[in-house]
């Protein structure tokens, strides 16, 4: 992915200020994005895919502590000032959250976000705003869309309510869009078509995307790449389907076979993995995984491994004791 | 006036919901959340009821329990009619079922300790003696998987959404209850914890000897737990059959939809491009006939004038569709 990186997370470190003490949010997390690529990045509550996203659009808490690096297009964003984020902010780097009334502002209809959105960083005139954005509702999917524009947040369904804030952040052309869990407060059927509907714009704009979420299931068809996180770092990180097929850290591996199969017998047991995440204000020693670690050895638990390559340098792990898996074995 | 026949009528039915219906008012209008459900669900049992948001399945799981009452239709629970009890009756009855809710946290009060969360069933059922209370709230707690010298003394807030969902399947069970409404009790849970609860739900089936009405959107989850399993639409049933059978084998076009959009971990699995079948319509106003038929591919002009009644297409799978797929 060297060549035509767009975006690159180095070193980036989040620590938030709480009454039990600091809390690292994320813990030394690097990656990076190709133009038209997609990352997934997968991980459970508390993880800090979320803060890790916020990270990068600079919308971190103000009692936040943010260290590192984000180089996007060519420009580190943490030296950028507050009025030129603001530019680049639903420009070219866009983002579409999990819950789309948090996005979507109750008291302006769609038709005011949209065009204000359009001529804030367009300086397109009434008429052409206008236009672009009925262009935009048909795009994702609304029905009536010249309708829609005089219409209120509350009076879509939530599905529709999701493609309109995916309207918004399609609106400049983005080089980069962040989808945080955008399917998540969605039902099954609608999931599908709002994936299938970011794949479309995705292509048909050689846009980047970071898609996080907490389903591998979601990520397995749909990225080029996955970033799995757990306890604020980046644990296992390879092409998707190296990741499905030879993963090596042993957090992976039990994320994949806690999830019922609908292939699988009724009643069959799951795999579950035992106890929950470390508490993050109160960082372990060693490997965060080790207490739940079917393979964690002493050392785990005194030393923390770092996040190396596995056969290819796009395949990386943090792990002393990977899964072995056959070295002729191709992906 | 039957609008859906009770399938597979077996004469150890712990429960049998008989063309129930639930409609409530919303302004002027009326939502017609549950219209004419029938099933049964054996002793032992654990039947899956799936469909989405809005489907009205947590309604359905109410009413069979009597916490919101059915606009008509009865609901026999181990041959007495629920739907005509009231009082102490229906009170009595409440100990032999019990509810677990979807947002463990919510489920629990925040400013009382998990001892008396734990006991408060026993203390509604009159049992006086605080030390037989005390030592049955120490046996669940162990059953399920939680110490319960380092829990009783505790306030809600100081557990995780994995462990709340423990202790509020431990008050669950403390009654000794024979059937237990599952409203979604691991949707709110994360991947590792959820298979934790599963399996714990599983356990505890088999060691109290519980039959079990699991309510859920997701579909792998409900077919790990599930002998049968119900797809809701829009307040009406669609399909009933075995699990392996119905998921192999689904009747319904919108079982096989849901079935579809599934997404599934492999990435050899490309997600095909779904047909855009649009939202489910309101059910204040549900579409004529058929209900699913907005949104079906296989629609025509009998499904929006004649309401689909289930039928057998399969042994014990039933569907109530015109076009059906087997």
């Amino acid at each position: 992915m060297t060549g035509n990186t767009l975006l690159s997370v180095e070193d980036v470190v989040v620590d938030l200020p709480t009454p039990r003490g600091n809390l690292r949010a994320v813990d030394h997390v690097d990656l990076t994005v190709g133009a038209g690529q997609t990352l997934g990045v997968v991980g459970e509550s508390g993880c800090g895919k979320t803060m890790l996203s916020r990270a990068i659009l600079q919308l971190v808490p103000k009692k936040a502590k943010l260290s590192g690096r984000v180089m996007f297009d060519g420009q580190d964003l943490l030296q950028l000032s507050p009025e030129k984020l603001r530019k680049l902010r639903g420009r070219s780097l866009a983002v579409v959250f999990q819950d789309p009334m948090t996005s979507l502002n109750p008291v302006l209809t769609i038709g005011t976000q949209l065009i204000e959105t359009l001529q804030e960083h367009l300086e397109l005139n009434d008429a052409t705003a206008t236009r672009r954005s009925i262009e935009l509702l048909a795009a994702v999917g609304i029905p009536a869309p010249e309708q829609r524009l005089a219409q209120y947040p509350h009076q879509l369904s939530g599905g529709m309510r999701q493609r309109v804030a995916i309207a918004i952040a399609l609106s400049c052309e983005p080089k980069l869009l962040i989808a945080d869990e955008p399917t998540t407060a969605l039902d099954v059927t609608i999931q599908a078509q709002i994936l299938d509907l970011l794949a479309r714009e995705q292509r048909r704009r050689h846009m980047a995307m970071i898609l996080i979420t907490h389903d591998l299931g979601v990520v397995a068809g749909r990225t080029d790449e996955v970033a799995v996180m757990y306890a604020g770092r980046v644990v296992e990180r390879a092409p998707t389907p190296a990741l499905f097929k030879k993963m090596r850290m042993p957090y992976t591996e039990a994320l994949l076979a806690a999830l019922p199969k609908l292939d699988a017998a009724p009643h069959t047991p799951l795999p579950a993995i035992s106890g929950r995440p470390p508490d993050p204000t109160r960082p372990l020693q060693g490997c965060s995984f080790s207490p739940r670690c079917r393979y964690a050895m002493s050392r785990c638990q005194r030393e923390k491994p770092a996040l190396e390559a596995a056969e290819t340098s796009a395949h990386q792990f943090a792990c002393f004791h990977p899964i072995e898996t056959h070295a002729d074995a191709n992906v | 006036m039957m609008l859906q026949s009770a399938p597979s009528i077996s004469p150890d039915a712990l429960l049998d919901v008989d063309n129930l219906v639930v409609e409530y008012p919303v302004g002027a209008k009326i939502v017609h959340a549950v219209s004419g459900v029938s099933l049964q669900i054996a002793r032992g049992e654990t039947l899956g009821l799936v469909g989405e948001s809005g489907c009205g399945k947590s309604t359905l799981g109410r009413a069979v329990l009597q916490l919101r009452r059915p606009t008509s239709g009865r609901v026999s629970f181990d041959g007495q009619d629920l739907t005509a009890m009231h009082g102490d009756a229906l009170r009595q009855m409440r100990r032999r079922v019990q509810l677990i809710f979807q947002d463990p946290i919510a489920s629990l009060n925040p400013r009382r300790r998990i001892g008396d969360i734990v006991a408060e069933p026993l203390v509604i059922a009159g049992v006086k003696d605080p030390e037989k209370r005390e030592r049955l709230v120490h046996e669940v707690l162990t059953a399920v998987g939680l110490d319960p010298t380092l829990v009783v003394g505790r306030l809600p807030h100081e557990f995780s959404g994995g462990q709340c969902q423990r202790i509020c399947i431990a008050r669950a069970l403390i009654l000794n209850p024979e059937f237990i409404v599952c409203d979604e009790p691991v949707s709110a849970l994360d991947v590792s914890i959820r298979a934790q609860i599963l399996n714990l739900l599983e356990e505890m089936k088999g060691r109290f000897g519980l039959t079990l009405l699991f309510i859920a959107h997701d579909l792998a989850v409900v077919k790990a737990v599930s002998d049968r399993v119900a797809v809701m639409y829009l307040g009406r049933l669609c399909e009933v059959g075995p699990s392996e059978q119905l998921f192999a084998r689904p009747a319904h076009p919108y079982t096989a939809l849901l079935i579809e959009a599934i997404p599934v971990p492999d990435p050899d699995v490309r997600p095909t491009e779904t047909v855009p079948v649009g939202e489910p319509p309101s059910p204040i106003a549900p579409p004529s006939g058929c209900r699913f038929r907005t949104r079906c591919p296989r629609a025509d002009q009998r499904c929006s004038d004649e309401v689909p009644e289930l039928r057998a297409v399969a042994p014990g799978q039933f569907v109530a569709c015109h076009h059906p797929l087997i």
